[in-house]
């Protein structure tokens, strides 16, 4: 569906909506809905990034398709949402040209073989293929330097990309008429998404895979998220060591960059993986049109990057390091290249319309 | 989906408790048997997708409160929800068996806690009845989906799409009920029977022979499967009949709605806010009568007495944002021929009706809605005694209104163990019911918001009881 007609269903559906309003005690979407009569895009576009896809609503509703009202809310937010993302990514091109999952997998390839290639040309091959031990053994296979500089300009792009459409969403949700939220609004919004309390449905828990409520979805996001923050803490706190105490790594087992590192990369393991197992278990009838392939794209790409992170771990110690520790900086710039593009903005406008929510 | 499959359907395979239908009474009356040990079967005529009848429409159940701790401000006794029934209703036909409903109301949240069932607040906007009623999460069909998923975990044998057609039943005994599958036709034995068919409301070719060429105009709210063929064959073969034949319930609704199911949305709050005219463009009936949940179900009967069974409800832009949006964009013009344009109404008369009203309204503002104002329009017929402002702000708008009939009051009468009961005053030995086609044991006219489901719950979870026991023994 192309967006205007995308935007004048979602308005049909929810004008529907606010004129029942069973749904109610599920989640803000329906409360948020209750205080407007009518729906511009922006209203749609924050609505959609509100919804966290619990679907409660769909199975509690008696419109629900084959009933002629066929009203879908997590699938009409979920296209919406997807449009929204493509709206307000920059530039333009690139995020229309990454709409497709195929050129965004074709992306994230050729940054992945781009560092395996930089690799195996620049750094020769008895490097790569070599015992490295001791004090600073990665840098022997990729030097310090091009690691940081490659991280640093694909991260800040990123963080850049980011805050342009951060800064579309709060435009376009606010009407163009941007509202002031305090500190306590805001830290009400991190604790909403910290908890994920709009995952349980209402109380009884999130209606997926199918249509019995469970908290188990909420605990492979949780799993995720915070094994995400985790890897993040440990590569952080591995750059202090080597920028302010002069550790070069790699680092003890024990050490506080490794616990971060493995805790992290097991949890987005286990997280990933469930998430792709409740997915592919999911009823397709209220899920987003291309919504289900960003999540896959985004899901198997944080798995692969927590999977080889960890063999970087465990075969540290031998010749296959070298090969390994390339596959895996290559998934991390695939990861990064892509974010900005993917799945991965859910974190900026969810976030940003938990803020919203609160200020209202 | 968890269903336990069937091994086949034969006569042979005896269940002890049949559950025929498969709404809120049907799913206590199967939880109560099961809990007692029985086998059921289920048997839901409707597809899974329409399963739970007009069950799918409901949002709150009406109960008695007592007081927690020391605060006393909640408390619905037992003694006031008598009075608010009599009120509404009148006298029941069945003093005991309204005193009994009443009383085990107390206990029913702590039941359907304990049968999966979550709660929420009151909705935002509804009919400040946050004393009186229980809101469930998600409204009815939620409902619905949490008993069916506990009795299928119980062990309820559960079949959709089983339309029972008539009942086996020899020397006021029940034997077997005839199923038709779709594509075949079957008899089921069991020794023991709960209808819980809900009423005829679905049947227009019933409510014609009532009701003539008018019902052709009527809107059912809820499930097209409530077309009422076992009250029809156990009036036939016996059964005591309860209630008005003509009785039904029937609120204003849109008359874009579509013809079956479109439940909560399609009705309008908005008659209280403007006037009421028929298509001859003239008033018929005080729109500001009383508060609006007491003369919401006034307006369907009375829209149905109108030629054509339509209405169109006016207001102008001083009010349009008063009531609950309505899902169908109200016809808008800017004068008021103009809007009788819009509407098919005679034009002449219709302006002359708004022309009359804003004279007998002249100088009415600050219409105040939540209380009977007294802003009453001076020497008209039929007056407006509340809420009557002039209708003079363009631009206008108009809402057609047709009767929406949500339930019918005539059923079966039962006996103190839920028994159906014949006109011989015995009762037949195994047949038992619960729900829509008993409730004109306790309802004859009239409703009380959430009612409906208590009656459904009690009557349910004792036939079950009284099923299971008979069939056990």
């Amino acid at each position: 569906m192309p967006g205007l007609e995308l935007f004048q269903e979602a308005n049909r559906q929810l004008t529907i909506c606010n004129s029942c309003r069973y749904c109610e005690g599920y989640c803000p979407v329906f409360r948020a809905i209750e205080t407007r009569r009518d729906f511009t895009n922006g209203d749609v576009q924050y609505l959609a990034n509100l919804c966290h896809d619990c679907r409660a609503c769909y199975y509690a509703c008696m419109y629900a398709p084959p009933h002629e009202f066929a009203i879908n809310i997590p699938k009409i937010l979920a296209d919406t949402r997807i449009e929204s993302y493509r709206r307000w990514s920059w530039p333009g091109f690139l995020s229309r040209a990454l709409d497709h999952r195929l050129v965004e997998a074709a992306l994230a390839f050729i940054a992945w073989a781009v560092v395996i290639l930089l690799s195996v040309t620049i750094v020769s091959n008895d490097r790569i293929f070599a015992r490295h031990l001791g004090s600073g053994a990665f840098y022997q296979v990729i030097p310090y330097l091009a690691m940081v500089i490659g991280g640093m300009v694909l991260f800040f792009y990123g963080i850049c990309v980011w805050i342009v459409g951060g800064i579309r969403f709060w435009s376009d949700a606010n009407n163009n008429a941007p509202q002031l939220s305090t500190l306590k609004m805001v830290a009400g919004a991190i604790a909403d998404a910290v908890s994920l309390s709009y995952l349980k449905g209402g109380g009884p828990g999130c209606y997926y895979p199918q249509d019995r409520p469970s908290s188990v979805r909420r605990v492979y996001h949780s799993l995720t998220a915070w094994g995400f923050l985790s890897a993040l803490i440990s590569t952080s706190l591995a750059a202090i060591y080597q920028d302010v105490f002069h550790w070069l790594p790699p680092f003890r087992i024990t050490s506080a960059p490794v616990l971060f590192g493995t805790a992290g990369g097991v949890a987005m393991i286990v997280g990933t993986l469930g998430l792709i197992w409740f997915k592919l278990k999911s009823d397709n009838i209220p899920a987003g049109t291309v919504a289900p392939s960003m999540d896959y794209m985004f899901l198997v790409m944080l798995c692969l990057t927590s999977f080889s992170g960890l063999f970087t771990l465990v075969f540290r110690t031998t010749p296959a390091m070298g090969s390994i520790l390339v596959i895996h900086l290559g998934l991390v710039a695939a990861l990064f290249i892509t974010a900005p593009y993917g799945k991965f903005v859910h974190v900026v406008y969810r976030f940003l319309a938990l803020v919203k929510y609160r200020t209202e | 989906m968890n269903v336990k499959q069937l091994p086949s359907l034969t006569e042979e395979r005896a269940f002890d408790v049949l559950v025929i239908g498969g709404g809120n009474a049907a799913l206590c009356a199967a939880l109560a048997a099961r809990e007692r040990g029985a086998s059921v079967l289920l048997l839901e005529r409707a597809p899974e997708h329409m399963r739970a009848g007009n069950t799918r429409h409901t949002r709150n159940i009406r109960c008695v409160r007592v007081a927690q701790g020391s605060a006393a401000s909640g408390v619905y006794s037992e003694e006031e929800f008598l009075e608010d029934l009599i009120q509404v209703t009148g006298k029941p036909p069945n003093m005991d068996l309204a005193k009994r409903t009443i009383h085990e109301s107390r206990e029913l949240p702590r039941w359907m806690s304990e049968h999966g069932v979550s709660w929420q607040e009151p909705l935002a906007g509804t009919l400040n009845l946050g004393r009186t009623n229980r809101w469930f999460l998600g409204g009815g069909k939620a409902l619905a989906n949490t008993y069916y998923l506990r009795a299928m975990e119980m062990g309820v044998h559960v079949r959709y799409g089983s339309f029972v057609e008539d009942l086996v039943i020899e020397n006021g005994q029940f034997r077997a009920a005839v199923v038709n599958l779709g594509s075949v036709k079957t008899k089921i034995g069991a020794r023991a029977a709960v209808v819980a068919t809900g009423g005829f409301e679905a049947n227009l070719g019933w409510l014609k022979t009532l009701w003539g060429e008018a019902a052709d105009n009527f809107i059912v709210r809820g499930t097209p499967y409530n077309d009422g063929t076992l009250l029809a064959r156990l009036l036939e073969k016996g059964a005591n009949p309860i209630g008005d034949p003509k009785g039904f319930h029937a609120v204003a609704v849109d008359a874009r709605a579509p013809k079956f199911d479109g439940g909560i949305v399609t009705r309008l709050d908005a008659i209280p806010f403007g006037i009421v005219v028929n298509r001859q463009g003239c008033r018929f009936y005080d729109e500001g009568e009383n508060i609006w949940p007491k003369r919401y179900a006034s307006w369907g009967r009375l829209i149905a007495e109108q030629p054509g069974q339509i209405a169109y409800c006016i207001v102008d832009s001083k009010t349009i944002h008063g009531f609950l949006p309505p899902m169908y964009k109200p016809f808008c013009a800017d004068t008021i021929p103009g809007l009788a344009n819009l509407l098919n109404v005679d034009t002449n008369a219709f302006s002359q009706t708004v022309e009359v009203f804003n004279r007998a309204t002249a100088g009415n503002t600050n219409l105040r809605m939540e209380c009977l104002d007294g802003l009453s329009s001076r020497g008209l017929l039929p007056a407006k005694t509340n809420w009557a402002v002039p209708i003079d702000s363009p631009p206008f708008y108009g809402l057609p209104l047709r009767p929406g009939i949500t339930f019918t009051y005539m059923g079966v009468t039962i006996d103190d163990q839920s028994r159906v009961v014949e006109q011989s005053g015995r009762p037949f030995r195994n047949v038992f019911a619960a729900g829509e086609i008993m409730s004109g044991n306790i309802l004859t006219k009239g409703y009380l918001a959430g009612f409906g489901l208590t009656i459904g719950s009690i009557s349910g979870k004792l036939a079950g009881k009284e099923a299971a026991n008979y069939a056990r023994s």
